[in-house]
């Protein structure tokens, strides 16, 4: 495991029961990620990876143990407070349908109180970031592409400069090129902005191209924990041996069929 | 005639469309401000959503005159209590009881449309909402509020139609309103009066809907410029509808009357007194019999006309028999010490409820007396008023002649003489000074056992005006001074199928004939 002298965020003994505690969604799960790393939570759909993203801003309360970011407990803060230092992003998007492009990148700085022509800078800024033409912050979300929407909602999660992002199948509604080009522009901003970023796919081989670390999730546990290549190279659970052969299987096949390609028949 | 019918109507528009557009943008303001909240606060709890919407919906079952109706006695309650712990009393007729009941119908289809529209809005847009950061005010305010808006408006429409709909119905419990067309014009036959106040109330609501309409496309489509002009139409109406009342202030004298055409006749007669004497007069056309009295006693009007057997009976709940004389001073002091009411006297005739047939009908049957009716009852079928069969003086005929008949209809006073006149009814609840004894050759059957108590027309003053100098000198030289003919002329003008006379034209008349110009 990756340590760093002090994790930015500490999740310990996190236990989350939606039915009064017959079943576990999150199951006293443990976890510290370091600043600036890109964490991928990798699982099946049920395996509780959501409900611990959630439990990180507070858009689920978690019923047992707690989420400390900069070693602080999360639920000593206010929750919107919280939340406008933390940028979100998910597969829905969520784009406001009755503002504006730049109204909807804005938000989270007019929440906290910006100047108007500081939040008009900071627009024209992030559209660059995201790759849209400047004249887009006129638009509503309806005239956009699914692609276009899903990058303004990356803008608007990364407005207020937060250094934390959480995303929760971010690209997942997106055709395989769109998604392709977004994921990677993704870790560049990443990188770029030194951004610390818990993402939720239940895509491995995304995982495996993005992340700097993969965290898997079986039935509201962690089941392994470790660097794409390592998981890959060896993991101890069956399952998920499994989970990490596909991608490898995957690239051989490709490998395979790039190969028979180019040898002339 | 309808040309003159029209120009009536049309006269008389101001002074009913103002109090119908107060009354109807009141109430629905007032609905508005009580729903919207109520929406917000049962959208997201369901536990607290269905009893909610099912109160609303079962006001909504109620008739709108029954709805308006019931707000009297309520507030008469209600009024009792506050003159006992406060010291004042509140309304309890007109504007009062109307606003509430209204308010409470415009409120379904705001609440369900409110409600509908926020738990529509995507969750996805919700959850992103929070995700940036947003206190749940914020969401509801600045996401959930702007997304629901266009919902919420075409449920604000179908209460504004509603409520101008049924803002006529505020006439017989004593709000002018443009029910007072409909009511009036119902009783004294005069349709184009009818007619007219369906039409004006009809635009209203059109025009209601129209500005709303343009308010809620500029909400869906996010056009200012649609919406503020819907704001704007909206806001110009009611404060036009509002300037009649500002520059008129409130009147010195409200005078009451029952819902037929010799008490919209005597109303006018009175008024048209009052002010000669310099005074303004508002009319309360159109009360309930039960509702006159108890408006008077509460000062909500300050006088009217009732007649000594009504109050004998139904006011002072009296079952014996006295000589005319007699039970007029009885009726003066109980009046006086029980309920702080003046007589001020008796205006000269009758109206008496009798039992009426056609003359010759009569004459086949051998009928002129109750006593003769008896006998062939069995054979025949009464019409009568709403009220006559549910009053004390049936029971006491009933009693008296041993009557019994093959069947009894109620109808409206006016049908009822048209369903004599077909044969449809044999024998009718009559009023012996009504206009249409003479003109419809009916024959009054005699009372040999005096079982039916006397009708005479006598003048009552509120409480408050038992010493009102002005009040008594404008109405005493009515006293005595109206001969039964000459409100059954009267009567007949108003009543009459052709060449209709309005109430008022008919109360110069009256004053004419009677040498009682003021």
């Amino acid at each position: 495991m990756p340590d760093a002298p002090c994790p930015l965020i500490e999740v310990k003994s996190l236990s989350k029961s939606f039915d009064g505690g017959r079943g576990f969604a999150v199951a006293d799960v443990s976890l510290a990620i370091a600043a600036g790393s890109l964490v991928a939570l990798v699982g099946s759909s049920g395996s509780g990876k959501t409900t611990l993203l959630k439990c990180v801003n507070r858009l689920i309360e978690p019923d047992k143990g707690e989420v400390r970011i900069d070693g602080v407990d999360v639920n000593g803060m206010a929750a919107p407070e919280l939340r406008r230092g933390i940028g979100y992003v998910f597969q829905g998007v969520g784009l406001f349908p009755h503002m504006r492009v730049g109204e909807n990148i804005g938000i989270t700085p007019k929440l906290l109180g910006w100047p108007a022509e500081k939040i008009d800078a900071r627009v024209a800024e992030l559209l660059d970031l995201v790759d849209l033409p400047r004249d887009h912050a006129r638009r509503f979300p309806h005239m956009l592409s699914g692609g276009q929407r899903q990058r303004v909602g990356v803008a608007r999660a990364i407005a207020a400069r937060p250094r934390i992002m959480l995303m929760d199948e971010p690209f997942g509604a997106l055709d395989p090129v769109t998604r392709d080009d977004l994921g990677s522009a993704y870790r560049k901003l990443h990188d770029s902005l030194g951004m610390t970023t818990l993402m939720v796919t239940h895509d491995v081989q995304e995982a495996a191209l993005l992340a700097d670390r993969i965290v898997v999730m079986k039935g509201g546990r962690i089941v392994a924990d470790g660097t794409p290549q390592a998981l890959m190279a060896n993991a101890a659970d069956p399952d998920v041996a499994a989970l990490m052969a596909v991608p490898k299987r995957q690239a051989e096949r490709i490998g395979r069929l790039m190969a028979t390609a180019e040898q002339p028949s | 005639m309808t040309d003159k019918a029209w120009s009536d109507a049309w006269s008389l528009l101001p002074a009913y469309l103002t109090p119908h557009i107060v009354l109807s943008a009141a109430a629905l303001a007032l609905g508005l401000l009580v729903s919207l909240p109520l929406a917000v606060a049962i959208a997201g709890r369901p536990r607290l959503r269905w009893p909610v919407l099912a109160v609303a919906g079962l006001i909504q079952t109620i008739p709108g005159l029954a709805l308006l109706a019931l707000f009297y006695p309520l507030l008469l309650a209600l009024s009792a209590v506050t003159l006992h712990a406060f010291g004042f009393a509140i309304p309890a007729l007109g504007f009062l009881p109307t606003l509430i009941a209204l308010t409470l119908y415009a409120m379904l289809p705001i609440l369900r449309n409110g409600v509908a529209g926020l738990n529509g809005v995507d969750p996805d847009v919700v959850e992103a909402a929070e995700g940036v950061g947003m206190t749940p005010r914020q969401v509801l305010l600045r996401v959930k509020a702007p997304l629901a808006a266009p919902v919420v408006m075409a449920g604000v429409r179908t209460a504004a139609v509603w409520t101008i709909g049924a803002a006529t119905l505020s006439t017989p419990v004593g709000q002018t309103s443009l029910g007072n067309y409909i009511f009036t014009g119902l009783q004294t036959e005069n349709w184009v009066s009818v007619l007219f106040g369906c039409i004006a109330a009809a635009a209203l609501a059109l025009v209601a809907d129209i500005f709303l309409g343009l308010i809620e496309t500029g909400l869906a489509q996010r056009r200012h410029t649609r919406m503020a002009l819907g704001v704007a139409g909206l806001l110009l109406g009611t404060l036009a509808g509002l300037t009649p009342l500002l520059a008129n202030g409130t009147a010195t004298y409200t005078i009451g009357a029952k819902n037929f055409s010799e008490q919209f006749i005597l109303a006018e007669l009175m008024g048209e007194r009052l002010k000669a004497e310099g005074a303004s007069v508002a009319h309360k056309d159109g009360l309930g019999s039960a509702v006159a009295f108890r408006a008077l006693a509460h000062d909500d009007i300050d006088v009217y006309v009732d007649y000594s057997g009504t109050l004998w009976s139904n006011v002072m709940g009296r079952g014996d028999m006295l000589r005319r004389d007699v039970m007029q001073k009885e009726i003066a002091r109980w009046m006086k010490a029980e309920q702080g009411v003046t007589v001020l006297g008796p205006l000269g005739f009758e109206n008496a409820y009798v039992l009426a047939m056609k003359r010759d009908r009569a004459a086949t049957l051998g009928v002129s007396t109750l006593d003769d009716l008896a006998r062939v009852a069995p054979q025949l079928v009464i019409g009568s008023d709403i009220e006559f069969l549910s009053r004390p003086e049936w029971t006491a005929l009933k009693d008296a002649y041993g009557l019994s008949f093959k069947g009894q209809r109620s109808f409206n006073p006016t049908i009822m003489y048209r369903a004599l006149e077909t044969g449809e009814v044999d024998v009718i609840s009559a009023f012996s000074s009504d206009g249409r004894m003479a003109s419809l050759d009916l024959v009054a059957l005699g009372d040999p056992k005096q079982a039916a108590p006397a009708y005479d027309a006598l003048i009552l003053l509120a409480p408050k005006r038992a010493n009102d100098e002005r009040l008594k000198r404008a109405l005493t030289p009515l006293i005595g001074a109206i001969p039964v003919e000459a409100m059954r002329a009267a009567n007949l003008a108003v009543d009459r199928d052709a060449d209709k006379a309005s109430p008022a034209q008919a109360a110069r008349d009256l004053a004419a004939t009677l040498h009682l110009q003021p």
